[in-house]
């Protein structure tokens, strides 16, 4: 049980991984620095990279959020279920929301629905992931237009055409900068889940950190799931927040990478998701002249209050079933159900579309492109 | 409410934040700045896309920037590096 414990982790990582592509990459591909595949490559590896860079997440999650005495494996398991079907999702939605919260809900709402309200350790949960998750966007945002506004004023006097090509060599650095944070916080964040099933399984005593094999298995599936790409989301943060140009590009992805670092290192499971999304718009109002389309801002900022709870009824839902079937089979049960429910979701998204050709096209108010520009692509 | 949220280590990341999300791109961008002064670039009209300007100042002034950044980032690295992976 343990071991399907594990694999389910991980697939989640990997669903993490082609969700979150998107945060580090989407400003460099939309604006030409860097080729689709090309970025998506770095990204994996430097993914891979972060992983290993601090350990202070994977401890958050493990021992900070629900008590580990009262946690059993089928909560780990069922809370898993929770946020990858949110993941899968809103991915099919194209809409960036957050794999951290999507995780996190889930396992918050297995533990509710089998040990009530007092097996989560509410004081963790909001120092540590909430108030972050309100704040770090708002100071993403403030960071992303003051560097934008200083990057506009500081470069007036050069040409149109040196201060693209600079900013996107820029941008190549800054890139690899968020690639490398993102390892450090998100694929930290399934360690700290599967450390936690360690924990409750009585493999590894409460309070440990995450172990070796653990880490390079979590690297490795948010890396590969890097890899395999995540256009859908690619997509809409490249060209439906913002149209951008290489200087916000830059702007925006420095300030994602600083505030994703300091927090990962302070231990606070961030949501890159949010912390790149309001990079984005930062660099939007930093920039005279730049256009915010607010109305995508607001279907964003719907889906993420939303995934914590949602995420968290789902798992509540994959518990209470596990439990109520028992047993590895409830396990068992729940997963069949998940791979079932991934596979529609995939074979959904088939019909519309989004892959390195079409990423960059013209924004219509959809994820998928229109047709014809398919077509010419 | 001080114990829920932490705002000890909230001001610290808008501080660090600020100098290294925004100061480091703005050091490039000073950078950028310094290697386009010289000749070549009036020389290449409005239209161009040229970066290295020629001047030799300009070019070390540059350097300069970019070699602190390259130090700044590493630095960072290593430090979240050191936090994050506290001696038992």
């Amino acid at each position: 049980m343990l071991v399907l414990v594990v694999i389910t982790a991980l697939g989640f990582d990997f669903t993490n991984g082609f969700h979150d592509t998107g945060n580090a990459m989407a400003t460099s591909i939309a604006t030409g620095a860097l080729g689709p595949r090309v970025a998506v490559a770095i990204s994996g590896v430097l993914n891979f990279v972060g992983a290993f860079l601090s350990l202070a997440v994977a401890a958050t999650i493990a021992s900070g959020l629900v008590d580990t005495k009262v946690v059993t494996l089928t909560v780990v398991a069922a809370g898993l279920a929770g946020g990858i079907i949110w993941n899968l999702a809103t991915w099919l939605l194209g809409i960036p929301s957050s794999s951290s919260h999507a995780l996190i809900g889930g396992v918050i709402g297995s533990t509710m629905a089998a040990a009530g309200g007092s097996a989560v350790l509410w004081h963790g949960l909001v120092s540590k992931v909430v108030i972050p998750a309100v704040f770090s966007p708002i100071i993403a945002a403030l960071v992303a237009a003051a560097g934008t506004w200083m990057l506009y004023r500081i470069s007036r006097s050069m040409t149109d055409g040196a201060r693209k090509h600079g900013f996107r060599i820029g941008q190549i650095g800054s890139a690899c900068m968020v690639s490398l944070a993102h390892g450090t916080n998100d694929a930290q964040k399934t360690m700290g889940v599967i450390t936690l099933a360690l924990i409750v399984n009585g493999t590894i005593p409460a309070g440990s950190n995450a172990p070796v094999w653990v880490i390079t298995g979590c690297a490795l599936a948010i890396s590969i799931g890097t890899y395999i790409g995540g256009w859908r989301v690619i997509r809409t943060l490249g060209k439906g927040l913002v149209e951008i140009e290489s200087p916000q590009g830059m702007a925006a992805e420095s300030a994602s990478a600083a505030v994703i670092l300091l927090s990962a290192s302070f231990g606070y499971s961030l949501s890159t998701t949010h912390v790149a999304t309001g990079s984005i718009i930062g660099t939007g109002l930093g920039k005279k002249g730049a256009d915010v389309r607010w109305n995508v801002a607001g279907r964003m900022a719907t889906a993420w209050v939303f995934t914590l709870p949602s995420a968290a009824l789902v798992g509540a839902a994959a518990e209470a079933l596990a439990h109520g079937i028992g047993g590895t089979l409830g396990v068992v049960v729940d997963l069949i159900i998940l791979v079932a429910i991934a596979g529609l979701i995939y074979y959904r998204s088939r019909g519309s579309k989004v892959d390195h050709k079409n990423v960059n096209s013209e924004w219509t108010g959809n994820v998928a492109p229109a047709e014809p520009e398919h077509a010419a692509a | 409410m001080n114990s829920w949220i932490p705002l000890n280590d909230l001001w610290k990341v808008v501080v660090f934040g600020l100098i290294a999300g925004a100061g480091l791109p703005a050091l490039f961008a000073a950078g950028l700045y310094s290697l386009s002064k010289g000749p070549r670039i009036r020389a290449a009209g409005t239209d161009s896309d040229v970066l290295v300007g020629g001047s030799v100042i300009g070019a070390l002034i540059a350097a300069i920037c970019f070699l602190a950044i390259l130090a700044a980032v590493g630095w960072g690295v290593y430090e979240v590096y050191q936090i994050g992976h506290p001696s038992k």
